[in-house]
């Protein structure tokens, strides 16, 4: 089976840096893929020409075996790619229902949304509850909190809630429990392993080798700007994993 | 939820600083004892340009008093810079609607002003111009100010006395362009100097804004562009104290004539002090004072100051210097110092 | 709903009617019909103006130079139509023009160039103040017709007297109302001033969205020239020399947060009256007006403190 998304030969220069050095890149339809790396190993810069953020000095990116060119995220939002990022690009003083929707409002039918442009901000509340029930997420009381109300972990919950909702093909994830303690980051595991439950498979930037092994199906090892290895959590130890990150040991890619 | 909390504190705190703000307004209002229904004493409105500058600080205090005496009371209002026609619009709205008898005004815009002041005087309320005529005099029932022709020509006779035979070469620091009164001032200083605007004599004018900082850079450029000025004709006193910097710290404090106009006590103690050789006095405290006598009469008997035919009721002006030449009529700074206007 | 534009218009409405009930009680003349109906009318511009400031400041910006642009609209305005002979509606169309025009000048500085709003600005006051003087130095009166249109008015309930000016303004603080909180426009905005890296990952055109936002902002200054007009048919290049200032009291004293992203248009119309209505106030009570400027500074003062408060217990 093609896979979802791919890349081929990704090079990323900045001046005489050499961010991304001919990295591959392979997400399978219905999987969690995690890409650990080294700091510096260009896992955020192959993120970044993924998500769009970015444009590669050479190389191609391929949805569902099609070539791609994102020259923006917006770019990669309307090919079905969201991205939830490390700072959760969210709006503070606005409400969960407004944050969701943020940049694709739902205006009202009829002359008032034709003429007037009127938003229908009933329907995006009730979508919005919807969908988090669907994500079961429950710990958000209530649809019109403002984001700035939240724990880190709500916010958190939002920003997925809201790649979930979007990202018809792919959604990645930046560091989705870096901040967050103990319970909150299960419960945003548990959010991961839902939204592939959907069938919408899901990239997972961590340094958190543990969430990694729970959740992930496969391993994106990223090393000098190049894909090192992919593994199996099943099959290899964190020892492994750590091994191949600092290249300690060399595993055929 | 926070938000809720901190919406309510948000309402009770503005309204406490409000009251608050009320509180230090109506503890003052008893001080003053200004306050009171509207058989009380008669009240009269001042509108000033600004309440920053002494000429008009003077003008306020003189009219205070002389309400006072009279049994009246004076509500002083300003723009907040020259040249801020709204906020003398808005001060003229208020005083009608407070009821005041009389309004007296500097006018900043003197075109602008007049729609206001003709509503007022529908309103059966006195509008007196203090110091600056309106356009045309329109809108105003008396006018008392300087004529400022004639402080221009004083200044420009003693500045040509102090010359005497020396060819003269004179650098001009007006207030701005567009500005009668400086207009009238420059005109009237070319005058009693006996020199055309385009005369070779002249060499060099800059803008001041009656500023001392701007007075103190125009004369620098001035005295760049030629060394050899004798002769300096400035718009009011600030502007010549910064000419003078200027040109002592140019090494040429003893070759250079400065003149000026205002009568304000800082320049009168420049001119002691040899700063400035003459200075022009006006009396914005006379005007005040023959404003507030005018509205008192009104509002007791309806009579109305009689305009002589120039317009303006003039309040005079008074060379002062300590050495008077040319058998100008001059008095010396000892009387300045009692005389002027600002702090003495 | 989001703290965004929720709470701004209560603390000032609060304060609004707090100070009105203080000075009805000490002073015989403050309420009365054709008072409150003068204060409206003193509001149009400075007014209009904030709503503009408003627009700038809920984009996390700051525009120091609304009272230039719209004098420089003005004396343009005044100039054809009374020195140049065109048809006054015209000109009038030239003074939007003219506004709009350096709105999106300086919108173009701000969003494309991403210059800090404080020096476009700055530089576009001491620029457009010279331009201005330039252009004329006197002060220019224009004829009655379509200029002072807004100085005309009737009565309701038989003897409150109402001017088009002001049924204007209160007109465009409600369309704005709903554009802000009820349009994607709005909202986008409002994302813009809360953080505008997040807003430009939703797919926001943050650039866009200020361009717009400066335009808007120069066609409302045009539409306060006009409103001048309607108090005072003349201008002068020397005319409203602290708009800036007096716009960003009213926004401020309104509750819209000077850091971006929260607050609204009719808090900072409500600051707008709050100011003249202290001036008022105390020239009805015979009481010096720089009490009112103290007034004033403490409420400034008291609206950043409770902002500050607000956005430091929130995060």
């Amino acid at each position: 089976m093609t896979p979802i998304l791919q890349a081929r030969g990704i090079v990323k220069r900045y001046g005489h840096v050499t961010a991304i050095d001919g990295a591959d890149f392979d997400l399978e339809a219905g999987e969690v893929l995690a890409v650990v790396g080294d700091n510096g190993a260009g896992k955020s810069s192959l993120i970044n020409v993924l998500s769009g953020a970015v444009l590669p000095d050479a190389g191609e990116v391929l949805l569902a075996g099609s070539p791609v060119h994102f020259k923006s995220p917006h770019d990669a939002r309307l090919a079905g790619i969201e991205t939830v990022y490390q700072d959760l690009a969210v709006a503070p003083a606005m409400d969960i229902a407004s944050n969701l929707y943020l940049g694709r409002e739902i205006r009202r039918p009829g002359w008032r949304g034709k003429v007037l442009r009127q938003l229908d901000i009933r329907a995006m509340r009730q979508r919005a509850q919807k969908q988090l029930d669907e994500l079961g997420i429950t710990t958000l009381q209530s649809i019109t909190q403002s984001v700035e109300n939240l724990s880190g972990g709500q916010r958190q919950s939002v920003a997925v809630a809201r790649a979930a909702a979007f990202g018809s093909k792919v959604v990645i994830m930046d560091e989705p429990t870096a901040a967050l303690g103990v319970r909150e980051s299960a419960q945003v595991l548990e959010l991961i392993g839902t939204i592939r439950d959907r069938g919408i498979p899901v990239v997972l930037i961590s340094h958190n080798m543990p969430h990694v092994f729970q959740i992930a199906d496969r391993i994106h090892i990223h090393r000098l700007g190049k894909r090192a290895a992919v593994v199996s959590p099943r099959e290899h130890t964190m020892n492994d994993v750590v091994a191949i990150m600092t290249g300690a040991t060399e595993l055929a890619a | 939820m926070i938000t809720r909390t901190t919406r309510r504190a948000l309402a009770l705190a503005v309204a406490a600083g409000t009251a608050l703000a009320m509180g230090t307004a109506c503890t003052a209002t008893k001080q003053a004892g200004a306050s009171g229904p509207t058989d009380g004493p008669v009240k009269l409105g001042l509108v000033t340009k600004t309440d920053s500058n002494p000429y008009f600080v003077s003008m306020r205090s003189a009219a205070e008093q002389e309400a006072s005496a009279k049994g009246a009371t004076v509500i002083a209002k300003a723009g907040k810079e020259d040249g801020d026609n709204d906020s003398q619009v808005k001060a003229v709205e208020d005083l009608i609607a407070a009821g005041v008898r009389a309004i007296m005004i500097t006018p900043s815009d003197t075109k602008a002003i007049v729609p206001v002041l003709k509503k007022a005087q529908q309103k059966n309320i006195l509008v007196i111009a203090l110091d600056t005529q309106t356009d045309g005099n329109q809108g105003v029932d008396a006018t008392f100010a300087t004529d400022n022709t004639q402080a221009g020509v004083l200044q420009g006779q003693y500045v040509k006395a102090a010359l005497g035979q020396k060819q003269p070469r004179v650098a001009l620091l007006d207030l701005q362009p567009g500005v009668t009164v400086g207009d009238q001032r420059h005109n009237g200083f070319l005058k009693g100097i006996g020199l055309a605007d385009s005369a070779r004599e002249i060499s060099g004018r800059g803008d001041t804004n009656g500023d001392q900082g701007k007075g103190q850079t125009a004369m620098e450029n001035l005295l760049q562009r030629d060394s050899g000025i004798n002769a300096v004709y400035t718009i009011n006193e600030p502007a010549a104290i910064g000419a003078f910097t200027a040109i002592k710290n140019a090494g040429k404090a003893d070759g250079v004539v400065i003149g000026s106009i205002d009568g304000g006590c800082t320049g009168v103690q420049a001119v002691k002090e040899g700063q400035i050789a003459a200075t022009v006095m006006q009396f914005p405290g006379k005007m005040a004072r023959l404003g507030v006598a005018a509205s008192v009469e009104f509002a007791k008997s309806g009579a109305k100051p009689q305009v002589p035919t120039t317009g303006y009721i003039d309040t005079g002006v008074q060379l002062v210097t300590d050495k008077p030449l040319g058998g100008l009529d001059a008095k010396d700074t000892a009387w300045g110092a009692q005389n002027c206007w600002g702090k003495k | 709903m989001d703290t965004a534009f929720r709470n701004p218009a209560i603390g000032p409405l609060a304060a609004l009617l707090l100070a009105v009930a203080v000075f009805t009680v000490t002073t015989d003349t403050f309420m009365s019909v054709d008072n409150v109906s003068l204060i409206l009318q003193q509001s149009v511009v400075i007014g209009t103006l904030a709503l503009g400031q408003t627009l700038i400041i809920l984009t996390r910006g700051i525009d120091l130079a609304n009272g230039a642009i719209m004098v420089l609209g003005a004396l343009v305005v005044a100039q054809l139509a009374t020195g140049a002979g065109v048809p006054q509606g015209i000109a009038l169309l030239a003074g939007f023009a003219v506004c709009g025009g350096l709105g999106l000048l300086a919108g173009g500085a701000v969003s494309r160039l991403s210059l800090p709003p404080f020096i476009v600005t700055l530089g576009f006051l001491t620029v457009l103040q010279a331009a201005s003087r330039l252009h004329t130095r006197e002060t220019v009166l224009v004829e009655e017709g379509p200029l002072t249109f807004l100085a005309q008015g009737g009565y309701l309930f038989g003897q409150f007297q109402v001017t088009v000016g002001v049924a204007l303004v209160l007109i465009t603080v409600a369309v704005l109302h709903f554009a802000l909180t009820r349009t994607s426009w709005g909202r986008h905005v409002y994302a813009v001033g809360n953080d505008a890296k997040a807003a430009m990952r939703c797919g926001i055109n943050v650039n866009r969205v200020l361009l717009s936002v400066y335009l808007l902002a120069g066609l409302l200054y045009a539409l306060a020239a006009w409103q001048a007009f309607g108090r005072s048919p003349a201008t002068s290049p020397n005319a409203f020399p602290t708009a800036n200032l007096d716009t960003i009291t009213a926004v401020v004293i309104g509750g819209t947060s000077l850091f971006g992203g929260r607050g609204g248009v009719i808090g900072s119309y409500l600051g707008a009256l709050i100011v003249l209505v202290l001036q008022s106030g105390l020239t009805q009570a015979g009481i010096d007006p720089l009490y009112q400027q103290i007034a004033t500074g403490i409420l400034v003062i008291l609206a950043v403190a409770l902002d500050q408060f607000t956005r430091r217990s929130t995060r």
